[in-house]
């Protein structure tokens, strides 16, 4: 058979696959995330089967699967939402960075993964997945509660941090000297600084390139520059994800909300190829040994990101019962994580750490949604109401 | 009486207006980036949790909107009859020993004498709008009158009237 015959059977047999997997998790009401990572274990290095033939094509569709996740998480904020966030919330940010980074570095340093493996420990414990978040708000009906806004000015804020990690982590795992690794860094950082401040000063003109009417174009246009850009963003080192994201950013208006309409669709087929190929990637038969130390990173992260949320929330004078659904919300780990742990391992860190940082986010993306259900029960919430406000 | 709106940003998702009710009740409005609305009602004691939250599309915030502007102007218009232009509206009853009783109704001779005018009459379970002049008077009709404080006290009494 022909090779581009194979690679038609393939994608079209694990797409149709993880179609199903993802019509199953809505039914469980869980984020289809988990499942398509499970079909990736399921049919990779050490699983069942494998796809060797089309591995090339999961792998390029997987890195525009980072690149539409960012574009599409750009979209989303104005660059006005961003610096008013900023502004706003740059203490929650602290503590979230401090909260829930230090437990994923200290873990790193106990697994002896060195610096550079506490680093990215540190990114994988730090960020909840907005995806997933964003999602249970809507579900659940709490886009109106007050905890709310407090809840995305987390994500925001963190979102906002990762346009500053994602660089700085992809100069140090190339390994570069002390020097060098600091020039690296620097120059990452200025550049993600300068398309920032462009972004937000000069947006407007940016997105006058695009007909916002004219769909065909606009989609073929918004996804062109965003690549171009992201591929620009690797070649010095400022890493692909944090590109798309700066282009995403800059976009605003009519033509960001007519991308991000009909992007989403194009979105969600290149991120479930993006979460099946980190399965795919990652060797199946380390996760048993994997399993304990994700299950005790994962216990204490689920419970900083709890206390983060519960401050978080206090800090707008947002009662008790309020405190406990903004802690619990934000515990799902989800697509950064993936982002960072497949980063490390592309630059030949040690394989174990996306075993992992996989059973670590299946783990957090499974159970938080699950707690977030538990604490709306009509148990916890006479129980909370029995306890005298703090 | 002004109403004080507060405006929160969801970033990511759009906006939400809060109001409160003179009674304390919190009523919000989420405006979503792609122009759907969600309208949200607090919970009594906790008005940090949405109890419902009802989604509407364009169209449909539309429809409710008028339907809220509307009775809200004709409330205004109340307010301003009985405010600034002194016109009210009243019920009256016909006596039952009204000298008008199987009279028509021109026989009163209401709008000459006392510029009201009767715009309905209420007659057992129906209403007879706009009445004609010829239109006699029963036993228990309630007329409906519109005019002047000075034009409804006239007409009661010359109702009341039961000699000739």
């Amino acid at each position: 058979m022909h090779e581009t015959t194979v690679i038609l059977i393939e994608v079209g047999a694990l797409l149709l696959l993880l179609a199903l997997a993802g019509r199953f998790a809505a039914r469980l009401g869980q984020s289809p995330i988990p499942f398509y990572m499970t079909v990736g274990l399921l049919f990779g290095t050490g699983g069942l089967l494998s796809l060797q033939a089309s591995k090339p094509f999961l792998e390029t569709g997987s890195e525009i699967g980072v690149v539409l996740l960012l574009l599409m998480l750009g979209l989303e904020y104005s660059p006005k939402e961003l610096v008013g966030n900023l502004k706003k919330s740059a203490r929650t940010g602290l503590w979230d960075a401090l909260l829930n980074a230090i437990p994923g570095a200290v873990f790193g340093l106990l697994m002896g993964w060195g610096a550079i493996g506490a680093m990215v420990m540190a990114g994988v414990t730090w960020v909840s997945s907005s995806g997933v978040v964003a999602k249970l708000l809507t579900d659940m009906g709490r886009l109106g509660n007050r905890e709310t806004p407090a809840v995305l000015s987390v994500l925001v804020m963190e979102d906002l941090a990762m346009a500053f990690y994602l660089p700085v982590l992809s100069a140090v795992v190339i390994g570069a000297s002390l020097l060098q690794g600091a020039i690296t860094v620097a120059i990452a950082v200025a550049s993600v600084g300068l398309i920032l401040f462009l972004a937000v000063r000069f947006g407007n003109r940016i997105s006058r390139i695009f007909n916002p009417e004219h769909v065909e174009t606009l989609v073929i246009g918004v996804l062109g520059l965003a690549m171009l850009i992201a591929g620009l963003a690797a070649t010095v080192q400022v890493s692909s994800a944090v590109g798309a994201f700066l282009v995403g950013i800059a976009l605003s208006g009519q033509v960001a909300h007519a991308a991000q309409k009909y992007l989403t669709p194009v979105r969600d087929i290149f991120a479930a190829i993006f979460f099946v190929f980190f399965g795919l990637t990652t060797d199946a038969r380390q996760i048993p040994s994997a399993l304990v130390p994700a299950l005790l990173l994962a216990v204490v992260t689920m419970a900083t990101k709890y206390l983060t949320g519960y401050l978080a929330a206090r800090k707008v004078g947002v009662a008790r019962p309020g405190r406990l659904r903004a802690g619990l919300v934000l515990i799902p780990r989800g697509e950064f994580s993936i982002i960072i742990a497949a980063m490390a391992v592309m630059a030949g860190a040690d394989s174990f750490i996306a075993s992992v940082a996989a059973t670590y986010v299946l783990i957090t993306v499974i159970v938080g949604p699950i707690l977030v259900r538990l604490g709306d029960s009509s148990r916890v919430r006479n129980w909370l109401a029995s306890k005298p406000a703090s | 009486m002004t109403v004080r709106i507060e405006r929160i940003e969801l970033p990511g998702i759009g906006f939400r207006d809060d109001i409160v009710t003179a009674e304390g009740r919190h009523v919000g409005v989420i405006t979503h980036r792609d122009g759907h609305r969600d309208v949200v009602l607090y919970e009594r004691d906790d008005p940090d949790t949405a109890i419902e939250s009802v989604a509407l599309n364009s169209h449909e915030a539309d429809a409710l909107a008028g339907l809220l502007g509307q009775t809200a102007l004709v409330g205004h218009i109340a307010d301003l009859g009985a405010g600034t232009m002194g016109l009210f509206t009243e019920r009256l009853l016909l006596p039952h020993d009204s000298r008008f009783l199987d009279q028509p109704l021109g026989a009163t001779e209401a709008r000459t004498k006392t510029g009201v005018s009767i715009v309905a009459i209420c007659r057992g379970d129906g209403v007879i709008a706009s009445p004609t002049p010829q239109e006699t008077l029963r036993k228990e009709d309630v007329l409906i009158a519109v005019g002047t404080r000075r034009g409804l006290d006239s007409l009661e009494k010359i109702l009341a009237k039961n000699s000739l």
